[in-house]
């Protein structure tokens, strides 16, 4: 058995899924919200974006299981010796992806590449030559590259696009069979799939489905033989690394967001309720917050937890702990320097919700201050609560690529996306240029960030009628004018 | 009006010493002088001998906040509070950790950061406005709907792509402009252009599309429909009529946009090589120099507040109804 670890931002990354899997109990049976969330289910682009999104969360929690695997034992060790376990902490993900991990070469080789990038001093035939070493593992399986590699990738391209191609069609079929009705025909089912007549827009997740599991079969057949994003300086997988750089996005855009809830929550609902001075006091408070330049706030934050992990290396085990612990404190500061937003908004909304007729009736009937505000107000700005969070996230993958090229990011032996970028920085002004590893971390954090952004804004849309959020409609031909929206009461500092 | 500002002026003041006292218990207590002078000598085995005469050389050996050994106003003038924090208010800087006066090392850098901030934030402006109308100009077709696709692709990628991508398609590919460097004259418009650019692009996006759900809402209001029943063109509608109007909110997102504008010249001064405040600041995180760190953060503090202000006061020009007690 392998030792499990729970790391800092495991077991915070758990706790999240599990209070998502709460909420979505909870929301499944109130009425109001199943109602709501409804119209986020019959969003085409919505739920395409969710089933990109899926697989990324998907990718983040199997990187997110960690286990120190069992060493065999000593030779010459007692039967009953207590078991060694490695000192490297592996993930669930690590472990399924052995193969191009461990394939290390020795620095940069292009994608697909059979050959390394630079020239090197090579023994051919007892006589050293300048040429193109043989990579270790990229092709290693070739005898002659240049004549055999194109027929190479082109079969095994082949054979992963087909593997690709009956999960599809597995895929298609299993989702035709369950939702199709009893007495109805398979047949009939993909047909409403197709002609999208379904409720839930199946055929635009099916498609999305199936363009992610044609990519994926396409890309491991290759994986098994070549870097297929190439390597980085040190000779490792960009593909692997970008894989492992989703969970590090996926931690600071959820962490940082949930870190910043109860601050947000307690102050902004505290100020709108009580008024007067409790709001100057708080008021005073997320101004004097926010008018800090947020990035020399978290590296100041990001100083104190250096030298605190400096003064306290008993406390952890090993190199991935500290770096872990530092991602997650990472995520605590950009909560407790974030948080004056959304107590703003959640302010002006108690302000408005305290006057209202139900809250006075509370009142009145001797409610105390504290059950008003958990009961009456806390549940009725859970929706700003919640599109704040949505749309807080993308901001928050793309910021932490800027801090951690100003040095106040992740550990620099965290894979990130920040730190890719930043690797890369110096290989785009190389010659001949190392183009992949910005190329995998742009793609990536783009199809991230992207899916986010389409399935925010139709958070936004179901829970704020009168959203800013934009809308991408194809136009119709006969469609009338966009609803219109009365303008929000500007908030004018007028006192 | 003159009172209001006063007052606004008497508010940001508290709010900087606010941000002052938060800092000083940031920098001195939380984190001691102590482990800023190991982190800042670095390397496992420090002596203490070494900490203290880093210490005495910075003038951190001193007390915190009550100096007994001193005499009269010495008691409360030779603390570190006074000397590094309230001084801060007179624009006394001191000298940094490595020894150099920072007032000096800001007066040299805040005129490349105007140069390359300014420009940036007005040109954005301009060039956001002018796409956001003319998405509004062209609703319900096909040219909103791949516009605002392309906002919202725009707003997907990080502004370190810009700068990458943007240096090297146009100073290695196309050699239009120096990858990075700063000088004085004419030379300054070819090494800022690239930057200006890339700060307006980096922009684009996320605001363009939240002007234009300021001009939508603006849009379907009485006087609009008053204007077009009038006979007015389409143009003249939005450019004379909603654009005025949709101003009001427009004005407080750019002060939300201020600190960005800090955020962003630091990140572009670095890449571009502008000797400004930014690459300063950076450069200053990077060796781990308290000192410049604490006084950028009171110099981007005095920033955000007088554009808060600023945006007070242009609320008045911009709409005449209100009216400021």
């Amino acid at each position: 058995m392998p030792k499990i670890v729970f790391l800092a931002t495991d077991i915070a990354l758990y706790g999240l899924i599990v209070a998502i899997a709460f909420y979505v109990w909870h929301a499944l049976r109130t009425p109001t919200l199943r109602q709501t969330w409804r119209s986020v289910l019959h969003d085409r682009v919505a739920m395409a974006a969710a089933v990109v999104l899926i697989v990324f969360l998907v990718i983040a929690v199997l990187d997110s299981l960690h286990f120190r695997p069992l060493l065999p034992p000593a030779p010459g060790a007692a039967a009953d010796a207590a078991p060694a376990y490695s000192t490297r902490t592996l993930s669930v993900l690590d472990w399924m992806l052995e193969t191009p991990r461990e394939a290390r070469e020795k620095s940069y080789s292009i994608p697909l590449g059979t050959h390394g990038y630079a020239k090197e001093s090579i023994v051919v035939d007892g006589k050293t030559i300048r040429d193109y070493p043989r990579l270790q593992f990229g092709g290693a399986h070739l005898k002659d590259t240049e004549a055999e590699w194109a027929g190479d990738v082109a079969r095994r391209s082949a054979v992963g696009l087909l593997g690709g191609a009956v999960a599809v069609v597995v895929l298609w079929l299993a989702v035709a069979a369950l939702r199709k009705r009893p007495r109805t025909s398979l047949a009939s089912s993909l047909e409403a799939i197709w002609r999208q007549t379904t409720e839930v827009p199946w055929r635009s997740m099916l498609i999305t489905a199936s363009v992610l599991l044609l990519f994926a079969g396409w890309v491991a057949a290759l994986w098994s033989a070549y870097h297929v994003l190439g390597t980085d300086q040190t000779g490792n997988d960009v593909l692997f690394q970008a894989l492992k750089s989703i969970r590090t996005a996926v931690v600071i855009g959820s962490l940082a967001t949930l870190a910043t809830l109860p601050f947000a929550i307690v102050f902004g609902i505290l100020a709108g309720y009580y008024k007067g001075r409790v709001d100057d006091a708080i008021q005073y408070l997320y101004t004097v917050l926010s008018s800090i330049p947020s990035v020399l706030l978290i590296a100041a934050f990001v100083l104190m937890i250096q030298v605190f992990v400096d003064k306290n290396p008993q406390m952890f085990e090993t190199a991935l702990q500290r770096a872990d612990i530092r991602l997650f404190l990472l995520s605590a500061i950009l909560g407790l320097t974030g948080w004056a937003a959304l107590a703003r908004l959640l302010r002006a909304e108690t302000l408005k919700l305290s006057e209202l007729d139900y809250v006075q009736a509370a009142r009145a009937f001797g409610v105390s201050n504290a059950n008003i505000m958990r009961r009456h107000i806390l549940p009725n700005v859970t929706h700003v609560v919640l599109i704040v969070a949505v749309l807080d996230f993308s901001g928050l993958v793309l910021y932490e690529a800027v801090l951690s090229y100003v040095g106040v990011g992740v550990d620099p032996t965290t894979n990130s996306f920040g730190t890719m970028i930043n690797s890369a920085r110096t290989e785009m002004s190389r010659d001949p240029i190392v183009w992949w590893t910005l190329t995998a971390a742009f793609a990536f954090m783009v199809a991230l960030v992207l899916s986010m952004q389409f399935f925010a804004s139709a958070v936004n849309e179901a829970f704020d009628p009168r959203a800013r959020a934009f809308r991408i409609r194809r136009p119709k031909p006969s469609s009338a004018q966009p609803a219109v929206q009365p303008a929000p009461a500007p908030a004018i500092a007028s006192d | 009006m003159i009172n209001y500002i006063i007052r606004r002026i008497g508010y940001g003041l508290l709010i900087l010493i606010g941000v002052n006292l938060f800092t000083f218990l940031l920098f001195f207590t939380v984190n001691t002088p102590d482990d800023m002078a190991r982190m800042n000598i670095g390397g496992k085995r420090v002596t203490q001998d070494q900490i203290e005469k880093w210490k005495v050389e910075r003038g951190y050996d001193k007390p915190l906040f009550w100096n007994s050994k001193a005499e009269g106003l010495g008691k409360l003038k030779n603390t570190i509070f006074v000397e590094r924090s309230v001084q801060l208010f007179a624009f006394d800087f001191g000298a940094s950790d490595s020894g150099r006066d920072i007032g000096y090392e800001l007066k040299r850098r805040v005129g490349p950061s105007i140069a390359l901030a300014i420009p940036t934030f007005i040109l954005g402006i301009f060039v956001v406005i002018v796409f956001s109308l003319l998405l509004v100009f062209f609703r319900n077709t096909y040219v909103e709907f791949w516009g605002v696709t392309l906002a919202v692709f725009l707003l997907s990628i990080s502004s370190l792509f810009y700068i990458i991508v943007g240096q090297f398609f146009f100073s290695k590919l196309l050699k239009l402009v120096p990858i990075s460097g700063f000088a004085g004259g004419a030379d300054l418009f070819i090494f800022l252009a690239l930057p200006i650019l890339i700060g307006i692009a980096s922009r684009l996006g996320g605001e363009a599309l939240f002007y234009r759900t300021m001009f939508l809402e603006e849009i379907g209001k009485d006087y609009v429909r008053t204007a077009r029943s009038k006979g007015l063109s389409e143009t003249v509608v939005l450019f004379r009529h909603v654009l005025r109007n949709a101003m009001l909110p427009i004005l407080t997102s750019t002060v939300a946009v201020l600190p960005l504008l800090f955020l962003g010249a630091l990140i572009m001064e670095s890449f571009f090589g502008i000797p400004g405040l930014g690459s300063y600041t950076i450069d200053a995180i990077n060796s781990q120099d308290f000192a410049v760190v604490r006084s950028m953060v009171f110099v981007g503090s005095v920033l955000y507040i007088v554009g808060l202000i600023l945006t007070d006061i242009s609320y008045t020009v911009a709409d005449p109804r209100i009216r400021l007690a």
